[in-house]
C-alpha cells in the first residue's frame, strides 16, 4: 500500500473520513515528528503565525496538554479555553460560541465536547480547520493514531495483529476509533467487557465480541484496557467496582494466555485497581508511556497535514 | 536536453571533491557530513566512503529533511503538504565542523532552511556547504565551499541530478 501525500479533508473529524493511505500518511509523518522531541530545541518554525485555539468543554489533562505541546513545537500561536469561567458555562450554545470564535478568524480550532457531533457542528459554522479531540461516546481519532503508532513501533505492522480491547465499550470514543482505525488497517479486533457494557451492533463493525476476558486475551499481541468511565454512567452498569475487577481487570496471571511479546495499553487515565493491575501498568508489557509520548507526535503530524489545506481534486 | 555529466564524470568529481575536503581539513578531526534529503544523502554516503578509504577514518554522517524549514511552506493557503521524511542524526553537531551536502545550488533558500535546522541541533564550529552542481541564480547571499561543476543554466531550464541509489543511473541532465 503506498502512502497518500496528503489528506482529502481539511477537518480531522473522525477516523470514519480517514482511508487507509491516509491513516499511513498520517502514521509516517509523526515518526518523522518524533525525532524533533529528541532535539536540544524541541521545536521547529511550521506554523509560525498560525493561530490555534484549543476547545476543551470537557475535563482533559493529558489530551490538552499533548495537543498544546505539539502546537508549541510546531510554532504556532495558541490559547485556550475550558469550561469553568467560560461563556458556555453562562450558558452560551455552541453555535454562538463558533460564531464568536470565528470571528477571531483561527487557523484551527481543536474541540472536545461531551456532545457527539459537536466538532461536525462547528465545521459547519468555521472557516478554520476543525480536529475532534475526542466527542461524547463517538470518536476520539488521535488518540486511535497515536495507539496505532505505538503499536507500529513495537510490532513493526499493523495487518494481522490480534488486539484485544477490554472494558468499558459503550461509554468509549477510543474504543469506537480504535476499531475503525484496526479494521481498516487489516488488524483483527476482538472487544471484552460486560454485557452491560457492550453497545448493540458492535459485532457489525467487523469486531469479535465476547464477555469472557480469557477467551479476549487468548494469543492476543495487543491488549488495550479502558477506563470504567464512572462519570458516564448514569444507571447501574455494574454491581460493584471489585466484582469488576474479579471478572474483567487485567492481571499478571490473567496475561498469561497472551502472546510471549505482547504489549498492554491504556488510553488514560488508569483506575488502579478496577480495570489494571498496578504490576500490569508498571510491568514490562506495559508501553502506556509510550502512548504518551507518541501522542505528541501524532498531532503535530496531524496539525502540519491540516494546515497545507485541502488537496486540488 | 543535455546530459552534462555522466556517471563516469561524476564519480571523478566526487573523489575530487573528497580529496578537496582532506587537503584542507587533514586528519578529519572533528568533522561530519550531513546530506539533505532526498539526493544530498546519498551523496554524503558516497563522500564517506571515499574519505574511508583514502584515510580509513569514519566521519559521522546524519540526514536532514529541511522541510519544516521552508519559507514557502505556508505561503499557499490551499495545497497539500509536502511530505516529511525523518532527519537522523546520531551525534552531536557542537564545536565539529559540519560539511553539509546537497546536489543542486540554486536559489540558496534550500541552503537557508538547512542552516537554521542545523543551528537547533547545536553549535557546530564551522559549516561548509558541499554541491555536485552550482546552477547559479542565488536569492539569498549564500555561495558553496566545495563544488563539483558550475553550470550555467537559465531559470526557465530544470537541472535533474539521477543518483543510482534513488533513480538507478548516475548522471546530470539539464532540461528545457
Amino acid at each position: 500500500m503506498t502512502a497518500a501525500t496528503t489528506l482529502h479533508s481539511r477537518h480531522l473529524l473522525g477516523i470514519a473520513d480517514l482511508e487507509p493511505p491516509e491513516i499511513e500518511l498520517v502514521l509516517e509523518t509523526a515518526l518523522a515528528m518524533k525525532e524533533i522531541g529528541t532535539r536540544p530545541i524541541k521545536k521547529v518554525p511550521t506554523l509560525r503565525g498560525r493561530t490555534i485555539i484549543n476547545l476543551f468543554f470537557e475535563p482533559s489533562t493529558r489530551t490538552r496538554m499533548s495537543f498544546e505541546l505539539a502546537e508549541k513545537r510546531l510554532s504556532a500561536d495558541t490559547l485556550g479555553m475550558t469550561t469553568s469561567g467560560s461563556s458556555a458555562a453562562k450558558g452560551e450554545t455552541l453555535a454562538d460560541t463558533a460564531r464568536t470564535l470565528e470571528a477571531m478568524a483561527p487557523d484551527m480550532i481543536v474541540m472536545r465536547h461531551g456532545a457527539s457531533g459537536a466538532p461536525h457542528q462547528l465545521a459547519r459554522i468555521c472557516r478554520a480547520s476543525i480536529i475532534n479531540a475526542g466527542d461524547g461516546m463517538h470518536e476520539h481519532p488521535t488518540q486511535a493514531l497515536l495507539d496505532a503508532l505505538t503499536m507500529l513501533e513495537r510490532k513493526r505492522r499493523l495487518a494481522g495483529l490480534q488486539v484485544a480491547i477490554i472494558g468499558d465499550l459503550v461509554h468509549s470514543r477510543v474504543l469506537r476509533s480504535n476499531v475503525l482505525l484496526l479494521t481498516r488497517m487489516g488488524a483483527k479486533v476482538r472487544a471484552c467487557g460486560p454485557a452491560t457494557l457492550v453497545p448493540p451492533g458492535l459485532d457489525r463493525l467487523g469486531v469479535q465480541v465476547t464477555t469472557s476476558i480469557d477467551a479476549a486475551l487468548d494469543g492476543a499481541d495487543v491488549v488495550m484496557m479502558l477506563r470504567v468511565q464512572h462519570e458516564r454512567m448514569s444507571g447501574l452498569f455494574l454491581p460493584s467496582v471489585r466484582e469488576y475487577f474479579t471478572f474483567f481487570g487485567l492481571t499478571p496471571a490473567r496475561l498469561e494466555r497472551a502472546a510471549p511479546d505482547v504489549i498492554v495499553m491504556h488510553p488514560g487515565p488508569m483506575n488502579r485497581g478496577v480495570e489494571i493491575d498496578s504490576a500490569v501498568a508498571d510491568g514490562p508489557w506495559s508501553v502506556i508511556l509510550d502512548q504518551v509520548a507518541n501522542g505528541v507526535a501524532v498531532r503535530m503530524a496531524v496539525l502540519y497535514l491540516l494546515a497545507g489545506g485541502e488537496a486540488e481534486a | 536536453m543535455a546530459i552534462v555529466m555522466d556517471a563516469d564524470r561524476m564519480s571523478r568529481t566526487l573523489a575530487r571533491i573528497a580529496h578537496e575536503i582532506l587537503e584542507r581539513h587533514r586528519g578529519l578531526d572533528g568533522l561530519a557530513l550531513i546530506g539533505i534529503r532526498a539526493r544530498g544523502v546519498p551523496i554524503a554516503a558516497r563522500l564517506a566512503g571515499q574519505l574511508r578509504a583514502l584515510t580509513g577514518t569514519d566521519v559521522p554522517t546524519g540526514t536532514l529533511d529541511i522541510t519544516l524549514y521552508r519559507d514557502d511552506l505556508m505561503r499557499h493557503a490551499v495545497g497539500p503538504q509536502p511530505v516529511i521524511r525523518r532527519t537522523e542524526i546520531n551525534f552531536s553537531i557542537d564545536d565539529r565542523l559540519i560539511l553539509l551536502v546537497d546536489d543542486v545550488l540554486y536559489t540558496g533558500r534550500t541552503i537557508r532552511a538547512a542552516l537554521d535546522a542545523l543551528i537547533d541541533f547545536g553549535r557546530p564550529r564551522a559549516i561548509q556547504l558541499v554541491v555536485l552542481v552550482d546552477r547559479g541564480h542565488r536569492e539569498l547571499p549564500i555561495r558553496a565551499d566545495y563544488v563539483g561543476r558550475n553550470i550555467p543554466t537559465s531559470r526557465q531550464q530544470s537541472v535533474q541530478v539521477r543518483l543510482t541509489e534513488i533513480d538507478g543511473r548516475d548522471e546530470v541532465e539539464v532540461e528545457g
